[in-house]
């Protein structure tokens, strides 16, 4: 068999696809192999269709292909949306007992195994089981010992009493044993086992998990796709750190209110996904000149306006990096797999309060809903390091006020930081105002004042320049002419084109971007490159016009805004025929 | 800071540019010596202002302060009592900052209850951009973009109030320095959301509700038998539209505060200087 074992689980919505996934990819997890899953929500026929596919391996899978082992339909048209990447051999299970599957066609060189799925459930002890017993029958298929999918339903179900557990795992040996008695295939699958301990998780989930590993404390938002996870992982959890999370009006309010908690001295955030980016965009510049620290997550989704809410997309960049009226530093880091969400929101945070500013976490809809294993050190919880940045109290204070015993929440500095006094510091009261402002953080239209309160705050970005490292992740063959450049979610797939191109004999340099601005500057290794290819999930290439500008040459650009993330050998292909395209010539 | 405090220590010496006899500087005057009285420092309160010639208040004030967005104090004012529950949060703005642009966040904010206090600068016009109708601005108002009135009724903004659930509703009259400082410490010892509509006559654009309309109209409900407690006559006199009321219209005495609801009593600036110490927990959770 492949290295790599494809599956799905696909059916109408309310089918609970979702849930059942979710069973089988923990017990891989579980079971000591590597998981990566997608969901594909809405149809290219129409909509109410739902799959959720797992590509699973014992070596660390990054990225999705085109290629389904093992389907479970409960609908045709499961089976109709997926013929591409079915093959010859692949199994489709399916339970001819149900009204819509009797006249199902099995397409010809594939292996349909009709499975009485709601009925085997019914003996288990109710049909709602019907999916655990094709998991069973799955295991049957794919030759994985049905002892491991028990430790997820206990997982699952535990909560509920160990009845229902019982009976769940009931079904799924219904489910087994019903194919091993019925069929007498040769599949040609072996999901073997190992000791390896992983954790299973999504971006949201991640950027939840980092938010609170940094002390975040306050988070207002407002639900939507693909974010409303990070409000829900939150839920439940911040309280037990002392925090809190509120359901805002609308995302108006959740930035003030993630703002009022910010000036409060705590560390605030919130998430959203374009639409609600366009509203917040209003507060953050007031965010922005009163030098509030505050992490905004957008994770992206198809736009513009509500666009394809459940479609993958990159498009808000230039939103983040130009959004608001005048002119105003903000950080923009973008997280390039779902443990490096975890990493890159504590790093937000930091940012934030060193740099006084608003940091965007420019995550999006495939590293949101993709849940991928990791070892669990890959959170290492004793790595993550918090910099509060220039905090005073009631001691050094005075160091920070004017002749009169005014403090200077924007006191100009070479560095362009000011100190920060939390409420309830004594000699601290300040205010701070979107007006333009002198060093007490009161309005002043004074010309000089104005000019340098501009200069201090984009010496701020100086300074980060200076201080921090502004990395960039490299793969493949540093000495390659081709030079291939990603920034956010593509980094798993492209990872893995490279080898399905190392098969055709291309060899390709690969710079992984997390930094959006303040970004790594890559005008020598564009420069040094025969080639470069900016790979992208929109369609105008936000990022490549940024690289070009940097390093004042062009490049070359694949762009995807189907609504679908990069597949590893369709990037492969599309890396393979741009390389040959003629030189763009400015 | 101790019980030394005076009212002019939440004075900034930053000198109001509003208009001579604006009704601002008694509204603010009020709210500092409310604040003053109830024991409180310009070090341990934070106001958050609006915008409109009301926000300049967060300037003439001393204390700690954000001067926001136009329409949107009320979401902060909430985050920063949610996040430190030991401050004073004072909200303060115009009846355009409040009624309309932010007419949502005022009916979301009077339904969470956070225990603060609301006090809108309603001088019925919108005073900083030079004399347009307000939301609270009369039928037949004649503004420069009204020139024969709005032709829309006026909202209520203590009828909003009221549906939307709130605990404690109250108006009163700049000028009324003594009422106006007593109703606004009411409203900061309340057990939740304070609002208080203050008549803070415009000078310079509103001919109609001045001075002298107010003192002319008003009636006290102090010189009534008027109990705040009782919901069905705080009601009837909201919905009165034939007279004008100064005073605590309505208090639910029962009223539970959104930080006392939710368990909020910490001081969430305060985090160690690394993951929590159970934080490994977060990453098996996932296993
Ligand atoms: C988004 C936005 N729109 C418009 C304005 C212009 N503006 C400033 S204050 C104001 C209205 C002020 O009226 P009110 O809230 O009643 O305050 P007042 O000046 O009467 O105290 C307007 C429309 C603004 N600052 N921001
Ligand atoms: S314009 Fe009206 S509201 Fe504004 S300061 Fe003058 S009197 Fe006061
Ligand atoms: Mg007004």
């Amino acid at each position: 068999m492949p290295a790599d074992f494809n599956w799905a689980i696909g059916g109408e919505a309310g089918d609970g696809i979702d849930s059942t996934g979710k069973i089988f990819a923990q017990a891989l997890s579980r079971a000591g192999r590597h998981v990566f899953t997608s969901k594909d929500f809405a149809s290219r026929i129409r909509g109410g269709y739902t799959a959720y596919k797992v590509r699973t391996s014992v070596d660390p899978v990054q990225s999705v292909v085109d290629r389904l082992d093992v389907l479970i339909a409960l609908t045709q048209r499961t089976i109709d949306e997926n013929l591409d990447e079915l093959h010859e051999g692949s199994v489709i299970i399916y339970d001819g007992e149900r009204t819509t599957m009797q006249d199902v066609e099995i397409p010809e060189g594939m292996i349909g195994l009709d499975v009485p799925l709601k009925s085997l459930a019914e003996e288990a002890g109710g049909a709602i089981m019907r999916n655990v017993v094709a998991l069973g029958a799955a295991c049957e298929v794919s030759n994985f010992p049905i002892e491991n999918l028990d430790s997820a339903l206990e997982k699952r179900f535990g909560s509920k009493g160990q009845k229902l557990v019982d009976n769940n795992k009931e079904a799924a040996r219904k489910g087994r044993d019903y194919v091993a008695e019925n069929y007498d295939h040769d599949y040609d699958y072996d999901l073997e086992t190992t000791d390896n301990d992983y954790v299973l998780l999504n971006g949201d989930e991640a950027i939840g998990m980092g938010a609170l590993a940094a002390g975040c404390r306050f988070y207002a938002g407002y639900p939507i796709t693909p974010a409303t996870n990070v409000m829900e992982y939150l839920t439940g959890r911040i309280e037990r750190y002392g925090g809190h999370v509120v359901q805002a009006e609308d995302e108006l309010a959740a930035i003030n209110l993630a703002l009022g908690a910010a000036r409060a001295g705590a560390r605030s955030m919130t998430a959203t996904s374009g639409p609600g980016i366009d509203l917040m965009t209003e507060t953050f510049g007031l965010v922005a000149t009163s030098e509030t620290p505050l992490v905004i997550v957008d994770v992206m989704r198809s736009g513009p306006s509500t666009g394809m809410p459940t479609k993958q997309e990159q498009g808000d960049l230039n939103q983040l990096l130009y959004g608001g009226h005048g002119e105003v530093p903000r950080f923009v880091v973008a997280p390039t797999t779902v443990s490096e969400c975890f990493w890159k929101t504590v790093e937000a945070f930091n940012l934030a309060e060193k740099y006084q500013l608003p940091v965007y976490v420019a995550a999006d809809l495939a590293l949101a809903v993709t849940e991928q294993t990791f070892p669990p050190e890959a959170f290492d919880m004793e790595r993550v390091e918090i910099d509060r940045g220039l905090v005073v109290d009631g001691d050094s204070i005075g160091e920070w006020q004017n002749e009169k015993g005014q403090f200077k929440p924007h006191a100009l500095t070479e560095d362009g930081i000011s100190p920060r006094a939390f409420p309830g510091v004594d000699g601290g009261a300040h205010m701070s105002t979107g007006l333009e402002h002198d060093e007490l953080g009161r309005r002043t239209e004074d010309t000089d004042m104005r000019v340098e309160q501009v200069d201090k705050r984009n010496r701020k970005v100086q300074t980060a320049q200076e201080r921090e490292d502004w990395d960039y992740r490299e793969f493949g063959n540093s000495e390659s002419g081709n030079l291939v450049i990603s920034w956010g979610s593509n980094e798993g797939a492209m990872v893995e084109a490279m080898e399905y191109l190392d098969e055709e004999g291309v060899d390709v340099r690969f710079i992984s971007v997390p930094y959006i601005f303040p970004r790594p500057d890559l005008s020598e290794e564009i420069n040094d490159a025969d080639q470069v290819i900016v790979v992208e999930c929109n369609n105008t290439g936000q990022f490549a016009d940024l690289l070009e500008r940097d390093a004042l040459r062009r490049v070359k650009r694949v762009n995807k805004y189907d609504g679908v993330r990069f597949k590893a050998d369709e990037l492969a292909s599309q890396i393979e025929k741009t390389l040959r395209q003629e030189e763009v010539t400015a | 800071m101790s019980s030394q405090v005076r009212f002019t220590d939440f004075k900034s010496d930053k000198q109001p540019t509003w208009c001579p006899g604006c009704g601002d500087f008694g509204t603010m005057n009020g709210m500092m010596k409310a604040l003053a009285e109830t024991g409180n420092d310009p070090d341990n309160t934070f106001v958050v202002a609006g915008i409109g010639c009301s926000g300049k208040i967060g300037t003439y004030m001393h204390s700690y302060a954000l001067h926001g967005v136009h329409g949107r104090a009320l979401p902060v004012g909430a985050g920063v009592k949610m996040a430190r529950p030991d401050l004073e949060v004072m909200v303060a703005g115009g009846d355009g900052d409040g009624y309309s642009i932010g007419a949502g966040h005022f009916v979301h904010a009077v339904r969470r209850n956070v225990d603060m206090t609301y006090v809108v600068m309603d001088n019925r016009i919108y005073g900083l951009t030079k004399g347009q109708a307000s939301p609270t601005s009369r039928e037949d108002f004649q503004t420069s973009t009204t020139p024969e009135g709005p032709k829309q009724p006026p909202v209520n903004p203590m009828a909003l109030a009221l549906a939307a659930g709130a605990t404690f509703i109250a108006q009163s009259f700049s000028s009324d320095a003594l009422r106006h400082q007593e109703i606004v410490q009411q409203a900061i010892e309340h057990d939740g959301f304070g609002f208080v509509n203050v008549f803070s006559p415009c000078v310079t654009f509103n001919d109609v509700d001045t001075y002298d309309y107010f003192r002319d109209s008003l009636v006290d409900l102090a010189d009534t038998d008027h109990d705040p407690t009782d919901f069905d006559a705080a009601k009837e006199k909201i919905l009165d539209a034939s007279k004008e009321y100064m005073g605590v219209i309505y208090q639910d005495e029962e009223s539970v505060s959104y930080e006392q609801q939710h368990g909020l009593t910490e001081n969430m600036a305060e985090i160690p200087d690394g993951a929590p110490e159970d934080a490994m927990d977060l990453v098996r959770e996932f296993y």
